[in-house]
């Protein structure tokens, strides 16, 4: 096998690419993870998150891309008619076969000179569709590309991930980067075939290997992104003011950050878990939007995704002095954190469809 | 010197016990293999016995003693798998052991193997409680963890002992794993920390359960009429008792006596014409805590009910007077299931050759080693002498 040169490795397109536009959607009900302690008899020792974010009973990964896509479009001022992709990349698509893509694209004004698509690598399923516009826009096809990050993941009752599996996700508007609130220096993608968690076709909850989809799984891809970007970029830790790890739970994206030689002041600001849950396609992202709510021109933001099955999606990027002035058109992810209703389990499993007769 | 019919362990191979995703069943093996093969590099073995429970039903994999024979280079010679749980490592000891004082071969190999962490969940469970009665057992839902919690209740509540009482066993074989290099969990625990580990099957806590985890060791094994010139290091297999029980716990007419490891030890004792006195160290099976302090008692150190009184008077300590799970035990270095018995025999050995580095016992005499199959069904126990 020949490997590529370090530098063939990194993912630079033609033209530079840029953020114009990004917005954040989390539903406001909340699952605390002791009410899922105390229905499974778990104890309260040991929880992974405190609270989860979680869907009415009328929302669903279109209703809630459509949300985060207009605060994305409302940052930006751009025309929707301007816009020549839609993707939306999630593993809660409302349907099997039907595009979650079209019902957005139609529901914010893009149709019909538009390309429209689902996505779907696990979690990372949205920072997929980010490479996949960098191309689009980074080529010339296209000025302006939407790639979305969405979930209402799935948590069989009773599993592990029943504690994590939240809602919620980020829409960015990618555009010229003279036009841009923060733009792409590169991005770098690793991916191997790793079985470390699954959801079979028909079935209703994923499946996934305990311990296994820790060191060989999320640590290995995560660790060998950011160290392979870092090192074509010839950045290190200590440039970047942020950072942004996939966060299934909250102990995860820590400890690779120590690993990788972050410190925990980088990381804070975009570790959402806690408070939300493992919004899977949109988890990476939606720390993303967190930092873009409060950074400052100049500061350089490294985010790396994680998919199962499996793979990472690295990015660096360095905020432009368009942002402080376009942020506060629309809803920050805080806001949306602090719209907060606590639910019990019962209003919870009624929500979420699983008191099915 | 070498007596001509004696058998002796001439070298050992141990692997880390722990979550092997990358290594498969034959290679791990391999790795054992080549280590204690390359102890006496001009020793040939005419006979590979190898000790597995779980490969037919998480790898697929039965006809272990042709696979791993072959893929060792060995092609050829006389092969065979062992099973009874977790007793299997003993009992293929026993049938090297056998081979040799019977004069059919003049160098064996004995390997244990198992690759657990591949699977997880029902497929598990069901594969580790084939080691009990299935239809009486495991149909209605047993394990394990089930039965060791059943008969750790019934010992505290007959010996009066406090609801800590087993937690010295746990203690000291997460202190004897902090200096093992294959050891799983090379770390202390205190007497706070069990007492607050989350219960997985009252009165069965987290720090009572071994964990189960892939791992592989082995054996060279000599008559010593075939060791040419001066071997620097035998151990000799001073007598091998074997015995078994019924193996649904409801058959046993007193569910505290491990009776199948009292008659093994009594076996392996006449064999040697030892007592348990002369016994300078003992690894015992410490699948569950419950069931290090019963094989104490079974093994004549201590009377009935009174096994858990050696753990917390610290007498088990690697100073103390019987040293015991000297390298972590099945608690600490971990549990490879059908492997674990050859771990024990391994550790043994490298105690009475005075290899034993951090974890070396002081003036180790004779060593003593048992595995149980299941809640005790089969038990082999073993006595080994230095040079």
């Amino acid at each position: 096998m020949v490997e590529g040169s370090r530098s063939s490795r990194l993912l630079k397109p033609s033209r530079d690419v840029g953020i114009v536009g990004y917005g954040a959607y989390i539903p406001q009900y909340r699952l605390p993870a002791s009410e899922v302690a105390r229905v499974w008899k778990a104890g309260s020792g040991g929880l992974p998150i405190k609270e989860k974010a979680v869907p009415g009973i009328d929302e669903d990964v279109i209703t809630m891309s459509i949300e985060a896509a207009r605060n994305a479009l409302a940052r930006a001022s751009v025309d929707p008619s301007e816009i020549r992709a839609v993707w939306v990349g999630s593993e809660s698509h409302p349907y099997a076969v039907k595009p979650t893509s079209t019902v957005v694209a139609e529901a914010i004004g893009a149709t019909p000179h538009t390309q429209a698509a689902d996505w779907e690598f696990a979690c990372k399923a949205g920072t997929e569709a980010v490479q996949a516009a960098i191309g689009f826009v980074g080529s010339g096809m296209a000025r302006y590309a939407l790639s979305i990050g969405m979930d209402t993941a799935q948590g069989r009752p009773g599993d592990a991930l029943e504690y994590t599996a939240g809602a919620g996700g980020a829409a960015l508007l990618l555009g010229p980067a003279e036009e841009s609130l923060a733009t792409f220096d590169g991005s770098y993608s690793y991916s191997t075939d790793t079985p470390d968690f699954w959801r079979r076709a028909n079935e209703r909850y994923p499946e996934h290997g305990e311990r296994f989809t820790g060191e060989p799984a999320y640590f290995k891809h995560i660790t060998a992104a950011a160290e392979s970007i870092m090192e074509s970029l010839g950045t290190t830790p200590a440039d970047y003011r942020y950072a942004v790890f996939h966060q299934p739970n909250a102990k995860f994206p820590q400890r690779v950050a120590a690993s990788l030689g972050f410190r925990p002041e980088q990381i804070e600001t975009g570790l959402l878990v806690s408070v939300i849950g493992n919004t899977y396609a949109g988890s990476a992202l939606i720390g993303l939007t967190a930092i873009l709510d409060v950074a400052s021109p100049g500061d350089r933001v490294l985010l790396v995704s994680y998919g199962s099955g499996a793979g990472s999606d690295a990015f660096s990027l360095r905020v432009t002095d368009r942002l402080p002035g376009h942020r506060g058109r629309a809803a920050s992810t805080q806001d949306y954190i602090r719209r907060r209703t606590e639910i019990d389990y019962a209003t919870y499993a009624r929500y979420r469809g699983k008191l099915t007769g | 010197m070498t007596r001509p019919d004696a058998v002796y362990i001439l070298g050992v191979g141990l692997t880390p016990v722990g979550e092997h995703w990358q290594t498969s069943l034959r290679s791990l093996a391999l790795q054992a293999i080549q280590k204690a093969m390359g102890e006496v590099p001009s020793l040939r073995p005419g006979a590979l016995y190898v000790a597995n429970m779980l490969a037919p039903a998480l790898s697929g994999q039965a006809h272990l003693g042709s696979l791993l024979s072959d893929f060792a280079g060995l092609r050829g010679i006389e092969a065979v798998t062992v099973e009874a749980a977790g007793a299997s490592g003993g009992l293929a000891l026993r049938q090297a052991f056998l081979a040799l004082a019977a004069g059919a071969h003049d160098v064996v190999l004995v390997v244990g193997a198992e690759k657990i962490t591949d699977q997880v969940g029902p497929g598990l469970d069901s594969a580790l409680m084939a080691s009990g009665d299935s239809d009486y057992e495991g149909a209605h839902g047993l394990t394990p963890t089930a039965l060791a919690a059943l008969r750790m209740r019934r010992y505290l509540h007959e010996s009066g002992a406090p609801a800590d009482a087993l937690s010295g066993f746990s203690r000291a074989a997460h202190a004897h794993a902090v200096a093992n290099p294959n050891a799983l969990f090379r770390k202390e625990i205190t007497g706070e920390d069990y007492r607050n580990a989350p219960m997985i099957s009252e009165p069965v806590n987290l720090y009572d359960a071994a964990p189960v985890a892939d791992g592989a060791a082995a054996l060279l094994l000599a008559r010593g009429a075939a060791v040419r010139g001066e071997h620097p290091r035998p151990v000799q297999v001073l007598g091998v008792g074997v015995a078994t029980s019924p193996v649904a716990l409801h058959e046993l007419r007193d569910p505290l006596e491990l009776s199948a490891a009292r008659l093994s030890a009594e076996r392996a004792y006449e064999t040697a014409g030892v007592t348990p006195d002369a016994i300078g160290f003992f690894e015992p099976h410490d699948t569950f805590t419950i069931y290090a302090a019963l094989a104490v008692e079974a093994a004549g150190f201590a009377a009935r009910g009174q096994g858990w009184k050696m753990a917390s008077e610290g007498r088990i300590a690697l100073d103390g007077p019987l040293p015991m799970m000297t390298f972590g035990g099945s608690k600490a270095r971990g549990d490879s299931g059908g492997a674990t018995g050859v771990y024990q025999l391994a550790e043994a050995a490298l105690q009475l050759q005075r290899r034993a580095d951090g974890n070396q016992v002081l003036e180790p005499r004779l060593g003593l080693t048992q595995c149980l199959g299941g809640t005790g069904g089969t038990a082999v126990t073993t006595v080994l002498a230095g040079a």
